[in-house]
């Protein structure tokens, strides 16, 4: 590689003396004594999360309490660091109210030291079931303490509002639809 | 199905415009499939009859113009060849066979919109269940959707209702939502399986695929139906929502239920198996397999697989057993019993083995009723594998009964048993306690117990090999899963035994190439996926077990079934 010796300027008096550069300095520090705080106490304050954030992946229920995923694995097929672990599952057929649906997972893992918050899941769900929401710490001394469980999945997702309701209009077709 | 044909056979045909040679009577979608063109369908099947229910192949068919009184071409001016005289309306491609002169358009405005039709009559009640029907990711209706759909539904009114998660029988799991009525399934319980119970009732939208009432879809080939159903209408009980198809590797294998040696799809996903499913070979099985052969997978991994190597029913490591078992040997009086169901490679070590120890070597039959189907009487399968590596020279009888003897008289100290339970073939316990006993096997038995070395061995699942069918067609099965930890390739453990520098298959067919005659071209690597057949006149007087079964029929007169 070519060497490119480069001139060095030579400092003025003024610059010499280095006061200046300690005026200034000083300035700045002043200015922000004065100015309004912009740093947190976190965590007792916390920021306020900007819509489309993308947190830790969760599972949601409907508005009535019910589990929207019908672990279709798609998710899990999407994820690009493969931190998706689906055990599928089949709704017995004397579960009231849920036996139409047929499909649920039997276990849902999320490996967030994995996960790297690119929202992929949520995209390709075709049960809006996983939403990347606003929770953004995660913390743990293990291992398996970061790997987020259906239970807690559902904890951090809570319910979400639905519009569709694909299988309660599914049960109703059932129930008043084109029998013969 | 594509015969192979004399030249004098082949007619030509032009396809969108490329003329191609096939033999006369192809069926169109095989001829457009010979060069690449994709003519969509439902209903047609290569190896049942033609209904032209669906109306998914429809395709534009013309023949060159002739003049009805002098029979002599009429030319197109303005092209300069002879005239096509393009039939007006759309024709279906599965219900036609070739003849000379036929051309057809698979991509003219018409085809496309007679797809389009098609595809949103089929699409108008069917449920929007992708994403808990286990047929994603292989559903012919979902690829063609993608690939000749509209795109968008334009039905407002409501879906017709129809009976879901019906048990057609103990395999198999009906949604009638999902059925599009191509009447494949009805076809192959009437053809192949010959056991009619399948049907539709009700007309028009309200058509319902439904069992003969009181009957139910319970032969041993019921899960074919679940193959060739190209929808998610009738799906397997025991594969039933355990995994998405998309994750599972496919791994070419054999059945080894019978010396039919129908191929196989092996699909697992992380070392489990998920399911197995049948491999076209039109020489062997078609496109089908028997139920109970798609079951041999539950035993992977099951409770009383052998997972420790023992001597003295002590833990122990590979090569402190193999010099036990070799200290065993030393006293003399050692026999073997090999077995039909180890790989062409096995039994070639085995062979090794028994010439090394200068021993008898015994293998154990096993019959049972053939289906004149895909199950054939000899449960074993590989015992033309043992006669082609000359493991054997005659065939083997149900119960080792010399080998009894020879125990009784006090000839016999040890015995060595690749994978057969002693006890079943008919050695007493007394018997069993007079000898020491070498057992390489995958599970547990009355043999491994008494056994004074036990090496646990890999499963069909877990190694690669060949098989010998009842044609004598060898056939190759490939190493799906990882072998549980503890679990030793049977070629590694045998070549130790027989002191046979071979480590890997490759090595092995070398030694099999040099050594067996009927082998000498042959390595594991060249042996193509839907096997080769082998010279069978040096066994042909031999009284084979086998009656009749799918492209098979027994040449020498058939041994009465023991
Ligand atoms: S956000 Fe991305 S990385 Fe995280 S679980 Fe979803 S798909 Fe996987
Ligand atoms: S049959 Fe095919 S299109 Fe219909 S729900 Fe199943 S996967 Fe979807
Ligand atoms: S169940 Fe499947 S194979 Fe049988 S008619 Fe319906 S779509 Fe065809
Ligand atoms: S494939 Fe031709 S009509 Fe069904």
């Amino acid at each position: 590689m070519a060497v490119i010796p480069l001139e060095r300027k030579p400092l003025s008096f003024a610059e010499r003396t280095y006061l200046p550069a300690i005026a200034s300095g000083l300035k700045t520090t002043l200015k922000h004594l004065f100015a309004p705080n912009i740093t947190m106490e976190y965590p007792e304050q916390r920021p306020a999360i900007p819509p489309g954030y993308r947190g830790v992946p969760t599972l949601v229920k409907d508005p009535h309490g019910r589990e929207k995923c019908v672990s279709c694995q798609l998710c899990e097929f999407v994820c690009p660091p493969k931190a998706i672990r689906i055990t599928p599952g089949e709704i017995p057929a004397d579960a009231p109210e849920r036996a139409h649906v047929e499909k649920g997972p039997q276990a849902f893992d999320i490996d967030m030291l994995r996960c790297i918050y690119c929202g992929l899941c949520q995209e390709v769900c075709p049960e809006e079931a996983i939403f990347l929401q606003n929770q953004y710490s995660m913390t743990g001394y293990t291992r398996e303490e970061m790997v987020n469980h259906k239970d807690r999945l559902y904890e951090l997702g809570g319910t979400l509002p639905d519009e569709h309701f694909k299988w309660d209009k599914k049960l109703d077709a059932e129930k008043h639809g084109n029998a013969h | 199905m594509i015969q192979p044909a004399k030249p004098a056979d082949l007619v030509t045909v032009n396809i969108d415009g490329k003329d191609i040679a096939v033999p006369k009577g192809t069926n169109v979608i095989e001829a457009a499939r010979l060069i690449n063109v994709d003519i969509p369908h439902y209903c047609y099947h290569p190896k049942l009859t033609i209904v032209g229910n669906c109306r998914m192949c429809l395709i534009e068919m013309g023949m060159p113009a002739v003049d009805p009184a002098t029979k002599a071409p009429i030319m197109d001016p303005a092209t300069g060849k002879q005239k096509i005289n393009w039939i007006p309306r759309p024709q279906i491609g599965c219900g036609t066979n070739v003849s000379s002169g036929l051309h057809i358009r698979t991509q003219s405005p018409m085809v496309k919109d007679c797809r389009e039709g098609v595809m949103e009559f089929l699409l108008i009640n069917h449920p929007l269940d992708c994403p808990i029907c286990d047929q994603a990711g292989e559903c012919k209706l979902q690829e063609q959707s993608t690939g000749y759909g509209r795109g968008y539904s334009r039905f407002v009114e409501q879906k017709n209702v129809k009976p879901k998660r019906t048990q057609l029988g103990p395999r198999v799991t009906l949604d009638d939502e999902r059925c599009i009525l191509c009447s494949r399934c009805i076809r192959f319980s009437k053809e192949i399986a010959k056991d009619d119970v399948l049907g539709f009732i009700d007309r028009g939208s309200y058509s319902t695929l439904t069992c003969y009432p009181g009957k139910t879809l319970a032969n041993n080939y019921s899960l074919n139906t679940v193959d060739i159903c190209p929808v998610g209408a009738l799906t397997s009980t025991d594969f039933r929502f355990k995994m998405r198809v998309w994750f599972l590797k496919q791994t070419n294998s054999i059945d080894t239920e019978s010396s039919v040696g129908a191929n196989t799809v092996v699909w697992s996903r992380e070392g489990a198996i998920y399911r197995i499913t049948p491999r076209r070979n039109d020489d062997v099985n078609d496109t089908w397999m028997a139920d109970s052969g798609r079951e041999l997978f539950k035993s992977v991994k099951s409770a009383d697989r052998l997972t420790a190597v023992k001597v003295n029913s002590a833990d122990s490591a590979l090569d402190i057993a193999i010099n036990a078992a070799t200290q065993l040997f030393k006293e003399g009086g050692a026999a073997v019993v090999g077995s039909g169901r180890s790989s062409v490679e096995e039994q070639f070590l085995t062979k090794k083995l028994a010439d090394a120890l200068k021993a008898s070597v015994s293998l154990v039959s096993r019959v049972g009723e053939g289906d004149k189907l895909l199950v054939s009487a000899d449960r074993n399968p590989n015992v033309r594998g043992a006669l082609v590596t000359g493991l054997i020279k005659s065939l083997p009888s149900q119960k080792l009964t010399d080998l009894a003897a020879a125990i009784d008289a006090g000839k016999i100290k040890a015995v060595v048993s690749v994978g057969e339970d002693l006890a079943a073939a008919g050695l007493s316990a007394a018997q069993l306690a007079k000898i020491s006993i070498v057992y390489l096997g995958t599970h547990a038995n009355a043999t491994s117990v008494a056994a004074k070395v036990v090496i646990p061995t890999q499963s069909v699942f877990e190694k690669n090999g060949t098989l010998v069918n009842q044609q004598f067609r060898i056939q190759k099965f490939a190493r799906a899963v990882p072998a549980p930890a503890g679990a030793t390739d049977d070629t590694v453990v045998l070549a130790k035994l027989a002191g046979v520098a071979a480590t890997d298959i490759a090595s092995v067919w070398k030694l099999i190439a040099a050594e067996v005659p009927a082998l000498t071209t042959m390595s594991y690597a060249n042996i193509p996926e839907t096997g080769l057949l082998l010279d069978a006149t040096p066994f042909a007087a031999l009284p084979f077990v086998e009656g009749e079964t799918l492209h098979y029929k027994p040449t020498a007169p058939v041994a009465a079934t023991a």
